[in-house]
């Protein structure tokens, strides 16, 4: 029977990490991510791996970016304004098809705003939120289970495609603690070796060259078309999401991570009193499930979306169901305290009667 | 004849048969010579990983016929941490200029060097920021034109040229900082041998090791090449002079 732990999302989603092999951790601290770096500085050692303490969230992810260059299973963590200053590496790997985890767990802003839990970095890790027009894998876990889980799913879908994966977390998921049961990491057969990195196999007269640079005639666009190209495959392949009651519901409701653990017990409590609720939570922010919103539309659904900020993946919602009307509650980042499922249940309950 | 004809003077083999990109009289061809003289030597040509840097060296990949990483502007030192420690046993270098090493990379530079990795850093340093046209350099002297210091520099509002190997050489945790140039014979053997060196610190696991080159930019300083050599000699060398600032390797 598996070991059943007691530990706190961010220790999770630090020890999926160092299970999926990962040997290189470059980071800065910042609230409320730190016990990442915490835990990794202390249990790296023991497996012959690195841990720096950069001098910057800019340095950390270019030491990731020099490692997965290297075809090492790398990762880097930091909090929102942390994230603001690693896009320029992120820009960086997406273009130069590096690989690697980079974990978010999200905390208010704009500017240095404050250190609770906000979903207000939602546009900037789905949309690219670095330079260029390039897309990274956005991985939203709900538990402190699926911290662990989706650090190990970060690195294989990110080595199979060679783009960055973020999970994307907040300090809800990152600081509270329950039960996590991990298991042993299986590599997925597909995942080939990495011969396009500079993994030191000495084979000589073999250059290889990692790089975002791309002068000559047409070569930039099809490098562009190319990395475009990967992300239809995985907006065909890699979507994942939790339907929860979702067969009868008149009224579905989506939100992801922490808001759609409130947003279970909402539909739980509006199903108590009769009504068809059920919840749709994208676990892949990009790929989105654009197709499973599509059936919503199909099937006459209404939809209702909640999140920690002022409107984000809504518009993401909207664009996939086009003419179907969707309605939004969201709490702005920084309001001190979390949205109640009861909170939740009466906007169900006024939108379900309307 | 022909059989008595000894060949003294070849492309080492670590550079490829191309031709540059560079202006005529830029100094980066006879900088790249010498480090691809170095690791010729050493004969570590296959296990050497090349970090370029943002600039007039970004090419690193297309002259040298090694693995190469291209880092972001200033970044390279961070870069190239990152593949030092995963492999630990292959010589690492990187190649930047002033306004990539002494500008927007001198974080990453500092702390680099402070951690004593094992690397080898080029840093050329012509006063100018040569790829972007000419504009003032954290190395230009006080008082030269640049496209953005059309007056001239003015210390007082734009400070005063970083001396890099100087500064670096304060640092426990570099072994070797050197500023040497290449604009007579005599300074390109010197310059040869301290770039031998800073290699073989970094082979030995003795520290970070650090050559600043001083080159000519004829181009960007409006000049013919042969008058863009001999500013070097009579601007350059007195406000940077040349010599080994720190040698810790117990030599």
């Amino acid at each position: 029977m598996t070991k059943r732990l007691f530990v706190k999302g961010n220790e999770a989603v630090a020890m999926g990490a160092l299970e999926a092999g990962c040997r290189y951790y470059f980071g800065y601290p910042i609230t409320p991510q730190s016990d990442i770096p915490e835990y990794i500085s202390r249990e790296l050692p023991k497996l012959g791996g690195e841990f720096i303490q950069a001098e910057s969230e800019v340095a950390s992810i270019n030491m990731l970016l020099g490692a997965s260059a290297c075809g090492a299973r790398a990762m880097t963590s930091s909090s929102s304004p942390g994230i603001s200053l690693k896009q320029e590496g992120i820009s960086y790997m997406a273009g130069s098809e590096c690989p690697g985890l980079i974990v978010n767990v999200c905390r208010s802003g704009p500017g240095l705003g404050g250190i609770d839990a906000s979903q207000a970095d939602y546009f900037q890790s789905v949309k690219g939120g670095g330079h260029g027009g390039y897309h990274i894998i956005v991985l939203a876990p709900d538990s402190v289970q699926e911290m662990y889980d989706m650090a190990i799913l970060g690195f294989d879908l990110s080595d199979r495609y060679r783009v960055p994966a973020m999970i994307l977390a907040d300090a809800v998921i990152g600081q509270m603690k329950e039960g996590l049961e991990p298991h042993s990491y299986v590599a997925p057969d597909d995942l080939e070796t990495k011969d396009w990195a500079l993994i030191g196999d000495g084979k000589a007269g073999e250059q290889k060259i990692i790089k975002s640079l791309y002068l000559g005639d047409g070569e930039l666009e099809a490098h562009n078309n190319h990395l475009h190209a990967k992300y239809a495959v995985m907006q065909e392949k890699e979507v994942r999401y939790e339907g929860i009651e979702l067969d009868d519901a008149k009224l579905v409701v989506t939100a992801y991570g922490s808001t759609a653990r409130i947003a279970k017990t909402a539909i739980r409590l509006a199903r108590k009193e009769g009504m068809k609720v059920g919840l749709l939570r994208p676990i892949t922010l990009f790929p989105f499930p654009k197709a499973a919103f599509k059936q919503c539309k199909r099937d006459g659904q209404r939809i209702l979306c909640f999140e920690l900020n002022n409107g984000q993946m809504v518009e993401d919602v909207r664009l996939a169901v086009r003419d179907v009307e969707v309605d939004f509650y969201g709490r702005a980042p920084g309001a001190g305290s979390l949205p109640t499922p009861e909170e939740f249940l009466a906007k169900i309950r006024s939108r379900y009667e309307a | 004849m022909s059989t008595e004809m000894k060949k003294v003077f070849s492309r080492p083999d670590s550079l490829k048969d191309v031709q540059t990109h560079f202006c005529p009289g830029c100094q980066h061809g006879t900088i790249h010579r010498l480090v691809a003289e170095a690791i010729d030597h050493f004969g570590i040509k296959d296990q050497t990983i090349g970090v370029a840097s943002v600039g007039c060296s970004v090419f690193l990949y297309g002259y040298f016929d090694i693995d190469v990483i291209e880092a972001p502007h200033g970044r390279a030192p961070a870069v190239a941490t990152g593949a030092k420690r995963v492999h630990p046993n292959r010589p690492v270098f990187t190649y930047q200029g002033d306004g990539d090493l002494a500008a927007i990379g001198t974080s990453e530079i500092i702390h680099t060097a402070n951690r004593g990795e094992l690397m080898t850093v080029i840093f050329v340093n012509n006063t100018t920021y040569g790829m972007t046209g000419g504009q003032m350099a954290p190395t230009t002297l006080p008082g030269q034109i640049t496209s953005t210091t059309p007056y001239g520099r003015d210390v007082t509002k734009a400070g005063y040229p970083i001396k890099m190997a100087e500064l670096l050489s304060g640092l426990d945790g570099v072994a070797y900082s050197v500023r040497v140039a290449v604009d007579t014979p005599k300074h390109v053997l010197q310059a040869g041998k301290a770039i031998r060196k800073a290699f073989e610190t970094q082979l030995d696991g003795k520290g970070f090791a650090f050559v600043e080159v001083l080159s000519s930019c004829p181009t960007n300083w409006g000049m013919s090449p042969l008058a863009a050599n001999e500013r070097v000699g009579s601007e350059m060398i007195p406000y940077f002079p040349l010599g080994e600032y720190k040698d810790a390797t117990g030599e």
